[in-house]
């Protein structure tokens, strides 16, 4: 079914100096400490990150709900703000699809897709045969899902220790980790085009339309990089 | 407000589970050395990165309450400890944290 050692190395690639598991687990203990502030009880708030992971989109959800939003309002924005897991999904899954392995194994495991485990998939993947990649990812993403949902059950029992200093604090790391990880990750001309144009554009949307910033940014800017990588190419 | 949390869970999670999907079933057909793969890969990298940027420059959460010059010294200073620390990424990230939680007593 899931080959044993490489499910085992993915697992173990949080313990590596690369690792999430400080940013991940710091926000989902954020996540946790919010989500009790704002009426969710444990089951509620593991529920939450078990079944979304995707930081984002928790954040969204409860903005959405503290500000009374409808169900369907929460639904699009949700949607908008997470829309960039299928690019994530279609810029991995082709380098873990192997005919011997069952659809199943991808249908199931793209749950894990999140910028953690995605992050170091990317930087991984080469040192693993095609054909075991799926297990080796599943090991990363049940690591990283794991992690986040221990986050969350110790955010929402230490929720009345967090001061609103140590919520910042562990609300800021996240985009710093990414950005590091980002930074470390821009090793050719079209990945790096992507993230500094991405980081510009993202906010330049923004004044035009909040809710499309982040796909637009995402699409411009990916598009301009594609272009000049392969000109840069020809 | 129970019901509408459970509600609220759910629509996040299919919303979320949606788009990861989706791509895997886009991803049946592409090829991992073809020009569509390669756009996808820099149209990720770059949704990343906007991600990232309005998360840091507009931010949701607790994050609003605190000022831009001091979310763009946290920025500058952890990626000069991510360069310094020969681009270690368990550095900066704590560093942020700490810096964060100070910086926001004073500015």
């Amino acid at each position: 079914m899931i080959n044993k050692e490489f499910f085992l190395k993915g697992y173990k690639s949080i313990l590596k100096h690369d690792s999430p598991a400080i940013a991940l687990g710091c926000c989902f203990i954020a996540i946790g400490a919010l989500l009790k502030n704002l009426g969710f009880n444990i089951q509620e708030s593991v529920f939450s990150t078990m079944l979304t992971y995707a930081l984002p989109g928790s954040l969204v959800m409860a903005e959405s709900l503290l500000v009374g939003a409808s169900l369907l309002n929460i639904f699009l924005a949700v949607w908008f703000v997470n829309a960039r897991l299928y690019p994530m999904a279609v810029s991995l899954f082709p380098l873990m699809m192997h005919e011997s392995q069952p659809k199943w194994k991808y249908y199931f495991s793209c749950h894990f897709i999140a910028v953690s485990a995605w992050l170091i998939m990317k930087s991984n993947y080469k040192s693993i045969p095609k054909e075991q990649r799926i297990d080796y990812w599943i090991g990363i993403g049940t690591a990283t899902w794991s992690i986040a949902v221990i986050g969350t059950f110790i955010g929402f029992f230490s929720s009345e220790y967090l001061n609103k200093d140590l919520m910042m604090g562990l609300a800021i790391l996240n985009p710093i980790y990414f950005l590091c990880m980002m930074v470390g990750a821009s090793k050719t001309i079209q990945v790096s085009l992507s993230v500094i144009l991405g980081l510009l554009l993202g906010p330049i949307f923004y004044f035009l339309t909040p809710e499309w910033s982040i796909l637009l940014g995402g699409l411009v800017g990916g598009t301009i990089a594609y272009l000049i990588g392969e000109l840069n190419v020809s | 407000m129970s019901a509408n949390i459970i509600y609220a869970i759910l629509l996040t999670s299919l919303a979320t589970f949606l788009s990861r999907f989706l791509g895997v079933v886009s991803s049946e057909g592409i090829k991992e050395t073809s020009k569509l793969f390669k756009w996808f890969n820099c149209l990720a990298y770059a949704t990343l990165a906007a991600l990232i940027a309005r998360t840091i420059i507009f931010p949701v959460g607790v994050l609003i309450d605190s000022s831009y010059l001091s979310r763009l010294a946290v920025v500058i200073l952890s990626l000069i400890v991510f360069f310094i620390s020969k681009k270690n990424y368990v550095y900066p990230t704590i560093f942020s944290a700490v810096s964060m939680a100070i910086l926001s007593n004073y500015f």
